[in-house]
């Protein structure tokens, strides 16, 4: 990397890394928050390929950056490791897992979902995962409310209207926020 | 083709999706449910159910499924590589930017106004998820006697339950279990 500290990275570094990545990808349940402290625990406690603050400053760079948090944080790590190849070999064995699993899963579901019991049991679950999008709703903006700034309200409130009541494309609305943050809220202390 | 529009579709939700799982779904939906009509409202929450209780996020689930029914397998790594590479390129380039500097100032500003903005787009996305689980559209019915009509009292009885659970931390996979359960019960029953 830009500091030269990429030491002697062979076939073995290579395929320790795939290994442990792909068995911690395919056996997390509950995306970042829970497999980013376990990769952590591989790469810095197991075998010191990263240090511990370096990582928590990938992270945090991870959570910013669009796409995944998981992985954004196995391309940020790799990276860190061994540069383009080892952000390759960590993405790779991140996505593989659930792209196997979801494709199985998905042969499954044409086959179950046509069962009755199996559509009364979705049916229910549908009501289940909506509560849990409301509950993480309240929370997002409870939060938002107790920063009590009045531009990001402004951002939300409107948001929220413009795609909920008049079905302003999504992606003019990400935009447009954006620009307002990046002209309004440059200098605001993050939360 | 298909596998071509699959990647360049799921690529821009790549670009655009800030703030983590959640954020990603707004626009999976607007993308695959409303724009192209490759999978249903119902279909969509089925995924974020299983990926609820499946390892990998929903953002890799959602473009896989999405893929898998659109295109078989070649969709599926079409969706999928689509989604990432956004994630890729901007991740080198920030991570060079980041150890070259050591910091990333001016993105702070652009991620103060996504923040909210995303918060807007979850709540926007949850008021759909409403409307199919109560009354079985994906948007609200106009006017009561359309509402009353249309109004499913069994899963109004399931989700108040789940929110009462979630509210108060249950784990999220048995409060989905337990949905799944209650919903042939009371399918059973009724």
């Amino acid at each position: 990397m830009a500091d030269g500290k990429n030491p002697g990275r062979g076939g073995h570094f290579y395929r320790a890394l795939f290994c442990s990545t792909f068995w911690i990808s395919a056996f997390t349940v509950g995306g970042g928050f829970v497999i980013i402290p376990l990769l952590k625990a591989k790469y810095v406690d197991e075998y010191g390929w990263l240090e511990d603050k370096e990582t928590l400053d990938l992270v945090a760079i991870a959570q910013s950056m669009p796409g995944v948090v998981a992985v954004n944080a196995a391309i940020l790590l790799g990276c860190r490791m061994a540069g383009i190849p080892g952000a390759l070999t960590a993405l790779a064995a991140t996505i593989l897992p659930p792209l196997i699993t979801l494709s199985v899963i998905a042969q499954a579901y044409e086959a179950f979902a046509s069962s009755p019991l199996v559509r009364l049991a979705l049916k229910g679950m549908q009501c289940g995962a909506t509560a849990l999008i409301i509950n993480v709703a309240v929370d997002l903006v409870r939060k938002q409310c107790a920063e009590k700034r009045a531009i990001p309200l402004v951002i939300l409130v409107g948001t929220f209207i413009a795609n909920f009541c008049f079905g302003v494309n999504l992606m003019i609305l990400i935009v447009i926020d954006a620009l307002v943050g990046l002209l309004c809220l440059r200098w605001a202390e993050p939360n | 083709m298909l596998c071509l529009l699959l990647f360049w579709e799921f690529a821009k939700i790549g670009i655009f999706c800030v703030g983590g799982g959640y954020a990603s779904m707004p626009l999976i939906q607007a993308a695959v449910v409303d724009a192209h009509h490759w999978l249903s409202l119902s279909e969509f929450i089925d995924i974020f159910t299983i990926s609820q209780m499946t390892p990998g996020p929903i953002g890799i689930n959602a473009a896989t499924f999405a893929g898998m029914k659109v295109a078989g397998l070649p969709g599926a790594a079409a969706a999928t590589l689509g989604f990432v590479t956004p994630s890729f390129v901007l991740c080198i380039a920030v991570a060079r930017l980041f150890f070259r500097y050591g910091s990333i100032g001016a993105i702070q500003g652009l991620l103060n106004g996504l923040r909210p903005a995303v918060v807007a787009l979850i709540c926007a996305a949850g008021l759909s998820f409403v409307a199919l689980s109560l009354f079985g559209t994906e948007h609200f019915p106009r006017g009561l006697a359309a509402m009353q009509s249309a109004f499913d009292s069994r899963s109004a009885l399931i989700l108040a339950l789940a929110l009462v659970a979630a509210r108060k931390k249950i784990n999220v996979i048995h409060i989905l279990l337990a949905s799944g359960v209650l919903g042939i019960v009371l399918g059973a029953i009724g």
